[in-house]
């Protein structure tokens, strides 16, 4: 009786403590780690393709996309792959993962793959991709590393449509094509410009600062 | 005249950083000093200028062809990861001090958006042979003087004070809005 009792309450500790884990990780990209704010990578996209407030959302989504197969096949092959050519292999894995998401797109979403042109290929080249995968994929577990991609996937879509919503409501006056504003509104062309992704991505990065020094986190900023 | 416009509109106009938004990381990674600026924008004008003259050959005269035009992503990542490879290894064994002054940014350069980019520029343009060699080198060209440009200010910015909050990324991503409205001063220059 007693080793039984011993060996189930063992069990609930190691569940809980595994439940922890997923729940630290799913959290993990919505905010600790959110790009490209916290985690400076993926500015190219973050800044090319968020004039409107819909195109950010749909990048953000093929982003997550390749995130999520791409960490849970590189974590399933973590241990086949040789250490020496593992950048290699992940970067046929990505690219591969790219190559399909850039045919679903032009099926499903034509208009949108139009309008983000070169930068769904360029999605190879997202260090956020190879960065989990090198950080994250390449040393834990295929469940928790899709939460993982998840979790990071979830937090740079939310970050992407956030920079397309103030851009696109002070660059065009509208916000997912609608128009919000009242009549005769001059909309600022510069928002939408690229001087504008440029102000309002390093703007945001200052608030989002201020908020977490005000929470009295401890600034994980990239220093220079 | 003509590959004079497509050069002075690469470089200025249509600025690979500043204007398309093209190798941003490697932008705000490694401007922070004047002499790493220097060597990083060397190896991108050498690599994405021989990274273009080999898609733009692989793409017209083997996929084309054979109509596996939908493989481009998959094929030129692969063959700009072999090309950085082999530029690696020739430069250790043949030339010792070009070696040692770009050696550490080559590997970086495989993630570097603005030379992929590049060579999927040129595709989409369907530029011919010559327009394209002089438009990646231009457009190399482009992003280095950004690159050194925005580095020479960023030293500056060392003694500065900036609010704690912007310090780091947040001043840097301003301060490359100020400097891309400045290029788009040239934008009436091309037309």
């Amino acid at each position: 009786m007693r080793f039984w009792r011993s060996f189930r309450k063992k069990k609930t500790v190691k569940t809980d403590i595994y439940i922890m884990k997923f729940k630290k990780v799913l959290l993990n990209g919505l905010w600790n780690e959110m790009p490209p704010f916290k985690l400076v990578l993926g500015l190219c996209p973050a800044l090319a393709v968020t004039s409107s407030a819909e195109n950010g959302l749909g990048m953000g989504m093929a982003t997550t996309f390749v995130l999520v197969l791409s960490n849970l096949v590189i974590s399933l092959l973590r241990k086949v792959i040789p250490d020496k050519v593992r950048i290699a292999s992940y970067i046929v894995v990505i690219a591969t993962l790219v190559v399909i998401v850039e045919m679903l797109m032009k099926a499903y979403f034509f208009n949108l793959s139009q309008q983000l042109g070169i930068f769904i290929p360029l999605i190879v080249v997202n260090c956020i991709i190879l960065g989990r995968a090198e950080a994250f994929a390449s040393r834990n577990p295929a469940p928790l590393s899709v939460v993982d991609g998840v979790s990071i996937g979830i937090g740079y879509s939310i970050s992407l449509t956030m920079i397309g919503i103030v851009r696109e409501t002070l660059g065009a006056g509208t916000l997912f094509g609608v128009p919000i504003f009242w009549e005769g509104f001059e909309p600022f062309a510069f928002m939408v410009k690229a001087p504008g992704a440029f102000i309002c991505l390093g703007v945001m990065l200052g608030l989002m600062n201020a908020y977490s020094r005000w929470r009295g986190e401890h600034l994980v900023q990239l220093q220079s | 005249m003509n590959w004079f416009l497509i050069a002075i509109s690469a470089i200025f106009v249509n600025n690979i950083l500043l204007a398309q938004y093209l190798g941003n990381c490697p932008f705000m990674g490694v401007s922070k000093r004047l002499s790493t600026a220097l060597g990083m924008g060397a190896a991108v004008i050498f690599v994405a200028t021989l990274a273009s003259v080999f898609t733009w050959i692989i793409y017209h005269y083997v996929m084309v062809p054979y109509g596996i035009e939908y493989m481009q992503t998959l094929i030129f990542i692969l063959v700009i990861a072999a090309l950085v490879q082999f530029v690696e290894i020739f430069l250790k064994k043949k030339s010792r001090a070009i070696y040692n002054a770009l050696g550490i940014y080559l590997p970086l350069i495989t993630t570097n958006c603005a030379v992929m980019g590049i060579a999927l520029l040129n595709i989409k343009n369907e530029n011919g042979f010559f327009e394209m060699l002089v438009f990646s080198f231009a457009s190399a060209v482009g992003f280095s003087l950004a690159l050194i440009l925005f580095a020479g200010i960023r030293e500056r910015m060392i003694t500065t004070p900036i609010p704690i909050v912007l310090r780091g990324t947040a001043i840097a991503l301003i301060m490359a809005g100020i400097m891309s409205l400045a290029f788009m001063g040239f934008a009436g220059m091309g037309s």
